[in-house]
């Protein structure tokens, strides 16, 4: 069914009665083309892209739950493709500009709000590494506007701009960054690829790689043993676990990332603003609450929630940008497993073994990725060899030094 | 999470800071290997759902580096020691 002004009114008229699921919640069959493991909003986009770019609809997406309860549901859902380096500038603008043609694209609506993402700076040093930053992004096609005190002002006169020993001076604005609704984003890839033939298995959770000599030849299950030529594993805050069923180590380490909501007020900001002295982002829903978060815990979890001090960390970062937020009540926290990486960068690339290929290494920046990451994996999964824009993110950088460290930190994961 | 240092006793988490992987940490420091096993030292890690042993600095406290043994599902410890290798 398409969705469209006219479908609503004529469902309107028949007392909404007429609608049908959006996507089909398949059973497996034994045999496919490509099986995709994990069904994230990475690993639905893949299978859309399968269909609709490469015309391989033989696909099934393995999700051990339910769809759209994993990182996907949990992030801040903040998009922008404000990078600094070579290896990531093109890909992330991909994303983005494959985000706002997504709607269209879809027949969905992901609310895609291009409100502006703003980095705010608070000395000269961070002005100067703003610039650059600045600088390389409109080397490469991106949009970047730099901000000075009296332009923030106009934009945000709430914050707090004379701070002792972190005045706001400026900021990076990309206007065409902004947030999508997450949940949507799953729904949409997962109708659109429904259509195509895709299936969408649920509460199947991969158990085992099926093997013929050193190649993978499918995967053991909770419901049966599904055979295919190529296996893609998306699976990211989990990559480890999956991977350790193939025998494969990885550059990753899993944390858990906080992420609050404030009960929901008026209108109050108008886009993605991050502090620049601390770590902190914050934004506001469309209905209201105010959306927002920080650094990593930063110890290894899997646990999907978080401890107080990160909590206190947040909070002292958001108080110091905005003292006005100070007597709102929190509604909600929660956590999410991060697949961090050694070097704060992801990777897309077929593994040592045959017939399996890998993505993963997110680390908290997975949900912008959504549109790219599929697009680049399912011309891995298609073609057996990386697309020009996924290119750098190889599994073997870390062996031959061609890391993509955006904050310089060495192989620290927890200070990516 | 509040970890018990032998020395001072439980303290807030706020007073560690985390290094890692403690097996890692001594392939990295351990000599005589070769390129490749120098290499998946530094930057491969089992990163298990389960029990880990991981290495914690307490800062804010006695300046020990500390060997927990910790599940990543659930953040319950089991062992803190005072650790070895990293103690001069």
């Amino acid at each position: 069914m398409r969705y469209s002004l006219f479908a609503l009114l004529r469902q309107g008229l028949m007392a909404h009665r007429g609608w049908t699921p959006a996507w089909r919640d398949a059973a497996p069959k034994s045999a496919y083309q490509v099986i995709i493991v994990g069904g994230g909003g990475h690993a639905l986009a893949t299978a859309y892209y399968l269909a609709k770019v490469h015309g391989i609809t033989d696909v099934a997406v393995l999700e051990k739950g339910a769809i759209g309860l994993g990182n996907v549901g949990r992030n801040t859902t903040i998009i922008r493709s404000n990078y600094l380096l070579p290896g990531n500038l093109p890909f992330y603008e991909f994303s983005m500009q494959l985000w706002e043609g997504l709607e269209q694209d879809l027949n969905y609506n992901a609310m895609v709000s291009q409100r502006g993402v703003l980095n705010l700076f608070h000395s000269d040093a961070q002005r100067d590494a703003f610039v650059r930053r600045g600088n390389a992004m409109r080397l490469h096609g991106v949009d970047a506007e730099l901000l000075d005190a009296a332009a923030v002002r106009r934009m945000l006169p709430f914050l707090e701009f004379d701070n002792a020993r972190f005045p706001i001076q400026g900021g990076l604005l990309q206007r065409r960054g902004g947030t999508a609704r997450h949940d949507a984003v799953v729904w949409g890839y997962a109708r659109a690829a429904s259509e195509r033939g895709v299936d969408i298995v649920q509460n199947c959770e991969v158990t085992g790689f099926l093997r013929a000599g050193e190649r993978i030849c499918g995967v053991q299950t909770t419901r049966g043993e599904i055979r295919a030529e190529t296996v893609g594993v998306a699976v990211a805050g989990n990559s480890s676990r999956v991977a350790a069923m193939a025998g494969l180590r990885l550059p990753i380490e899993s944390h858990v990332l906080q992420a609050f909501v404030s009960e929901a007020i008026k209108p109050l900001i108008p886009c993605v603003v991050t502090f620049g002295a601390g770590h902190f982002y914050i934004s506001q829903s469309d209905k209201g609450g105010l959306v927002f978060g920080g650094d990593i815990d930063g110890y290894n979890s899997y646990a999907q929630r978080g401890n107080l001090p990160t909590i206190e960390d947040v909070c002292a970062g958001g108080m110091a940008l905005m003292p006005g937020i100070g007597r709102l009540r929190l509604l909600r926290s929660w956590g999410g497993v991060m697949d961090m990486s050694m070097d704060g960068s992801p990777i897309i690339d077929r593994t040592p073994l045959p017939g399996l290929y890998l993505n993963a290494g997110w680390c908290y920046g997975g949900f912008k990725a959504t549109p790219a990451s599929g697009y680049c994996f399912a011309h891995l999964l298609a073609r057996g060899e990386s697309h020009e824009l996924a290119r750098a993110y190889r599994l073997e950088r870390f062996a031959s030094g061609d890391l993509i460290d955006e904050k310089g930190q060495g192989p620290q994961p927890n200070l990516h | 999470m509040r970890i018990n240092c032998p020395f001072c006793g439980e303290r807030d988490l706020s007073e560690f800071s985390y290094l890692g992987d403690a097996d890692s940490a001594k392939a990295i420091a351990s000599a005589a290997q070769s390129e490749r096993e120098q290499i998946d030292a530094v930057y491969l890690r089992a990163n298990p759902a389960g029990v880990h042993r991981e290495l914690w600095y307490h800062a804010f406290g006695c300046g020990s580096w500390l060997n927990v043994t910790r599940d990543t599902r659930t953040h319950e410890i089991f062992a803190v020691q005072l650790s070895r290798e990293r103690t001069p």
